[in-house]
């Protein structure tokens, strides 16, 4: 070893490798294209990352767009109100929920957060909205300003009217941007700014109404806000307020950005370890060619170390020239990235080059282009000068140890990659794991078909079958390499479309047909014959009317709720006992829901102890089992539980689902708002309910389930937008390696095609005999990666999402159809200069 | 300069260059050469004729140390081949062998010239002397006007010559040519081989040859014959 770094130090070595290479250079340049990409994904991704952490930490204020924030779903009481006001600072109150927003102009109405406010907030960063403006309107209480996306939804004006409850008030701007939020958040709840002088109009808001009533604190500069809120935490946890400090925000937004960074960084790495593999595959050609030039040098006296050096010293080259390209493609295609990425990020995006993650991303790039370009450089240790004497010398073809030690640094490399990305060595020895089965699936699949084909070539076969198949297991075969990267490319985007289609699939089942997909909800009491009457009038089916009842849990096993948050030991998570259940009581289950452990009843006959079922994941959160006795705080009265049963949840049904569910003979007297759930055929039914309701209940919200399935399908067609991006380096990288290994079984191929047109072949036999190779190559690319993308979308639908699958045929066609005839097509265009010129001219210019 | 050498070289005539002793080399059950025993002088030339499969090239091969013998032992100038380690032997080849392939085996990417200074450069020799060396040997040959050209751009027998300059640019104590003619026609061959004892007889260099053609045999001073792996004894 260190006689070939010793090498790698001689200017003759380099010499050498220049020379070697001369008329080789255009086609390891083509080879090291196979890394350019992944090296490009990895520096493009990096600079994201560095980017982000940066903007994270510049932006941090505006990311709250205040020090502090407190906020209770409960108006606050007195004692709180005193905390605030030992708090001091600058303060800004808000009240957030959700109601219907009523557009008179276009007679159109959804839903929408809304939130009131008053005071200065935000504090740091400010609202986007258009005109400008409209910041100073809404503040001097003129008006109100609307997510913009609900304009265009309404064909909405700025100076006409939304009206919110009973309020009807002017929009005086279009709302683009809140700090700290993500556009993504607009579009599954539109948000409406009211001034919070306007909020007694709207008549909402009232007991029962699911509100979040926030305060926002600015405290004077050098306030450690952190050390503050340590000293009023025993005061939060007895009031069961949460708070949120900049620097909480920066850890939680920190986190949610670093595992985007981190699966976009592990998509660059795949399409990296895919143009290693082509890297591989193409010096392995190299390699070949060259054997009769190393066993020349050996002859002429060059040590072992120093041939071997040469040759390395030209990997070393390749996997630079690569590295290089991939970093500086890198850093121009980074701009790309936090455009495909915008709908994510909750801050502004400055995009500047990090230097140091493009040369890192080539530091990567070189590094795996090496290490799988040794692989098939270790033949040139092997090499005797013997070859010099006989041309038909082969090597011994005795494993090579060393080949096992370079895999070995190359899994290690791999996990430490994913451990890097995971920090979690489970997840990393996973990463590494599943990557080295789709290879070694793939390559199993290669070593098969070879073996198939040995045996199933019968003499019967026509001339041109015959030959074309047994190029799939003749020497100098590109049946591994292509089945790797034409495999992976098919594996990787037939799993997005399955992915899609089983998602897409699943939101089309929680609303089926015949299902709810309108639910009515925080509708008095006293409205509910009128709201239930409305819906009749409509020829609208009444489904299900439930009441729900807000409560917090007091105690849990006789251990008071201000106990268990206040012990560190606790296993139990604080937002089970700090948050306010709504929970309904019924005489019999719904179809979303059933007994898993325990037994249902129906109505409590003692009222001392009410049995209630309880939804199976919570109970597990709270650490309790069936006998166990809650106590619930029922909007003042103590009510005395035991866990009858448990039950699961499909809450991926899209209607009315609890926690906590209680019989009958308990709740009835307690105040409570109700839930009506209906089916709406066609959206202009549903925006007929939507309207008649907002005109006579304002109070009263409708959810469109088919709008929120239409929103999810927006969102998760973002996130797919995201995979897709990714998946395109390996795509690309794909074809990349594709055309490397078909130039190099070009020029593996040509010698016996030329042969054979000298022996009288057509160019149509030659055409025809490549032809059938490449299809069969492409044929059963797309069938192990078909094959390993139904696995693994079989095995995410089981054990990930939990929902039935069943694949589209349209992709699997599409896949059956592209991938040969890409590789058809792609062949025999490297092919043609062998099927047009006469055999003589080919020869020599081969031989040159 | 080559005269100069020539008298050196006369003057170690009588001394022994290469010694074979008792070599035998098997490839499994199957014994390609058995049991060989010889000497040969500095200075002089021999040929090594037999059939096709009698064990020529792969007596030439250990005889050369490009392979290991399975029984016995080969001296060159003194050294035990088998006692060296593959850099070893490496070394040997570099200081004291030149080789002429049948196949000529240049370095197709390589001009002539840089394949004529290729064996001195592995030395760490690569200066302009070198350079002048193999302009004057490739002038000798008569490629003076071809340095720069490939071996795809040169003719069987202008490879050969090249390939000629190339094993005498490190001034070899023996010389190994394997069937030097074997892929030329019989005047480009004759050329070639003029070409070879001139060189040869200009550096004093000892020259083994492997030949199947009698007429090559005949020029060298002694012939060893081989049948069956086997020495034939010497009439």
């Amino acid at each position: 070893m260190s006689d070939v770094v010793k090498h790698l130090f001689r200017p003759w070595t380099w010499r050498m490798c220049w020379r070697d290479c001369r008329s080789n250079r255009g086609r390891l340049l083509l080879f090291s294209l196979s890394i350019v990409l992944g090296v490009a994904a990895l520096a493009a991704i990096g600079s994201f990352g560095v980017n982000m952490e940066r903007a994270v930490e510049e932006q941090a204020k505006t990311l709250l767009g205040a020090d502090l924030s407190i906020s209770s779903r409960q108006p606050f009481s007195t004692n709180e109100e005193h905390l605030f006001a030992q708090l001091g600072g600058e303060q800004a109150r808000q009240i957030a929920f959700n109601s219907m927003a009523y557009f008179p102009s276009g007679d159109g109405t959804r839903l929408a957060q809304v939130r009131a406010l008053s005071g200065g907030f935000p504090f740091y960063g400010k609202f986007e909205t258009e005109p400008p403006s409209a910041v100073e309107e809404f503040k001097r209480g003129a008006g109100a300003l609307v997510e913009e996306n609900l304009l265009i939804q309404f064909d909405a004006k700025v100076g006409e009217t939304v009206r919110i409850g009973k309020l009807a008030v002017p929009i005086v701007g279009a709302l683009r941007k809140v700090p700290g939020e993500s556009a993504a958040l607009a579009l599954i709840s539109p948000r409406v700014y009211l001034p919070m002088a306007d909020m007694p109009a709207t008549g909402l808001g009232g007991k029962g109404t699911l509100a979040r009533y926030t305060v926002f604190f600015k405290f004077p500069p050098g306030t450690n806000v952190e050390k503050l809120v340590k000293s009023i935490d025993p005061r939060l946890d007895k009031f069961r307020l949460s708070s949120e400090t900049v620097e909480k925000r920066k850890q939680d937004l920190g986190r949610a950005m670093e595992n985007l960074y981190h699966f976009l960084n592990l998509g660059g790495l795949i399409a990296l370890l895919l143009g290693g593999i082509g890297v591989a595959g193409a010096i392995h050609t190299h390699v070949k060619q060259k054997l009769p030039t190393a066993a020349i040098l050996r002859c002429l006296g060059a040590p072992v170390a120093q041939t071997f050096a040469v040759y390395l010293a030209q990997g070393i080259a390749l996997g630079l020239a690569g590295a290089i390209s991939g970093a500086l493609l890198g850093a121009l295609i980074q701009s790309a990235l936090p455009r495909a990425l915008a709908s994510f990020i909750p801050f502004d995006f400055q995009f500047r080059i990090s230097w140091f993650a493009v040369v890192r991303a080539g530091a990567i790039g070189f590094g795996i282009c090496l290490l799988f370009a040794l692989l098939p450089l270790l033949a040139i240790r092997r090499v005797s000068p013997l070859a010099a004497l006989r041309v038909a010398w082969e090597p011994k073809s005795a494993r090579d140890p060393l080949r096992w030690v370079i895999i070995a640094i190359l899994l290690a490399a791999l996990f430490a990659f994913g451990l890097g990305q995971e920090r979690n060595w489970r997840m990393a020895l996973g990463f590494t794991g599943a990557l080295a089965f789709v290879f070694a699936a793939l390559s199993g699949t290669a070593f098969l078909l070879m073996r198939l084909v040995r045996k199933l070539i019968r003499p019967g076969l026509p001339f041109v079958v015959r030959q074309g198949l047994s190029g799939l297991h003749r020497p100098n075969n590109r049946t591994h390499l292509l089945i790797f990267s034409l495999g992976v490319g098919t594996f990787l985007l037939t799993s997005i479309v399955f992915i899609e289609h089983m998602l897409a699939g699943d939101l089309m089942i929680t609303t089926g047909t015949g299902q709810a997909n309108a639910i009515l909800f925080d509708i008095q009491r006293s409205q509910l014959p009128a709201v239930s009457n409305l819906v009749a009038g409509l020829q609208l089916p009444v489904l299900d009317q439930l009441p729900l009842v807000n409560m917090r849990i007091s105690s849990i096993k006789g251990r008071d709720v201000e106990s268990l948050l206040a012990d560190k030991q606790s296993h139990i998570p604080s937002w089970p006992l700090r948050r306010e259940y709504r929970s309904t009581y019924s005489d019999h289950l719904r179809g979303a829901e059933h007994v898993i452990a325990g037994q249902w009843i129906p109505r409590a006959t003692n009222a001392a102890v009410v049995p209630i079922s309880i939804e199976k994941d919570i109970a597990k959160d709270l650490g309790v089992g069936l006998g166990d006795e809650i106590v619930f705080d029922v909007q003042g009265i103590p009510v005395t539980t035991k866990v009858a049963s448990l039950r699961e949840v499909d809450w991926r049904r899209m209607e009315p689902n609890f926690f906590m569910l209680f019989p009958l003979g308990v709740l009835e007297d307690a105040p409570a708002m109700d839930v009506l759930v209906t089916r709406v055929a066609t959206s202009a039914q549903s925006a007929q309910l939507q309207r008649a309701m907002v005109k006579a209940f304002p109070n009263v919200s409708v959810i469109d389930l088919t709008m929120i399935v239409q929103t999810l399908d927006a969102i998760v067609n973002k996130v797919f937008f995201v995979i897709r991006f990714m998946a395109l380096f390996t795509v690309l990288t794909g074809i990349l390696v594709l055309i490397s290994a078909l130039v190099t079984g070009h020029f593996q191929r040509v010698r016996e095609s030329v042969l054979l047109r000298t022996l009288g072949a057509a160019s149509g036999q030659v055409f025809g005999i490549l032809l059938v190779e490449y299809l069969s190559l492409g044929v059963v690319a797309a069938l192990t990666g078909v094959v390993l993308a139904l696995g693994g979308a079989w095995a995410l639908a089981q054990f990930v999402f939990h929902v039935h699958f069943a694949p589209p045929l349209a992709p699997v066609v599409l896949a059956f159809v592209i991938v040969p005839l890409l590789t058809g097509g792609v062949g025999l265009f490297m092919s043609r200069r062998v099927l047009k010129y006469p055999p003589l001219e080919m020869l020599r210019a081969e031989s040159s | 300069m080559v005269n100069q050498l020539s008298d050196l070289r006369k003057e170690a005539a009588a001394k022994t260059i290469l010694e074979v002793r008792h070599l035998t080399k098997t490839y499994g059950s199957l014994t390609v050469v058995k049991d060989i025993d010889f000497t040969i002088s500095f200075g002089s030339t021999c040929a090594i004729v037999g059939p096709s499969g009698s064990g020529k090239t792969t007596l030439l091969g250990l005889c050369a140390g490009l392979d290991q013998p399975t029984e016995g032992h080969v001296l060159l100038d003194g050294t035990d081949l088998a006692s060296l380690d593959e850099n070893g032997r490496a070394r040997v080849r570099s200081e004291s062998i030149g080789f002429v392939f049948q196949s000529f085996q240049l370095i197709p990417t390589l001009t002539a010239l840089e394949n004529v200074m290729v064996p001195m450069e592995l030395r760490g020799d690569g200066g302009p002397a070198t350079l002048a060396k193999a302009r004057e040997l490739l002038d000798h040959v008569g490629l003076g006007g071809r340095l720069s050209h490939y071996p795809s751009q040169l003719s069987g027998g202008e490879q050969q010559r090249a390939a000629l300059a190339r094993a005498f640019i490190n001034q070899p104590k023996i010389l190994f040519a394997d069937e030097p003619t074997g892929n030329l026609d019989t005047e480009t061959g004759r050329l070639v081989i003029d070409n070879l004892f001139a060189l040869n007889a200009a550096f004093g260099t000892t020259l083994v040859i492997v030949t199947h053609d009698s007429e090559l045999a005949e020029r060298a001073g002694r012939v060893i014959r081989l049948k069956a792996g086997a020495l034939v004894p010497e009439s």
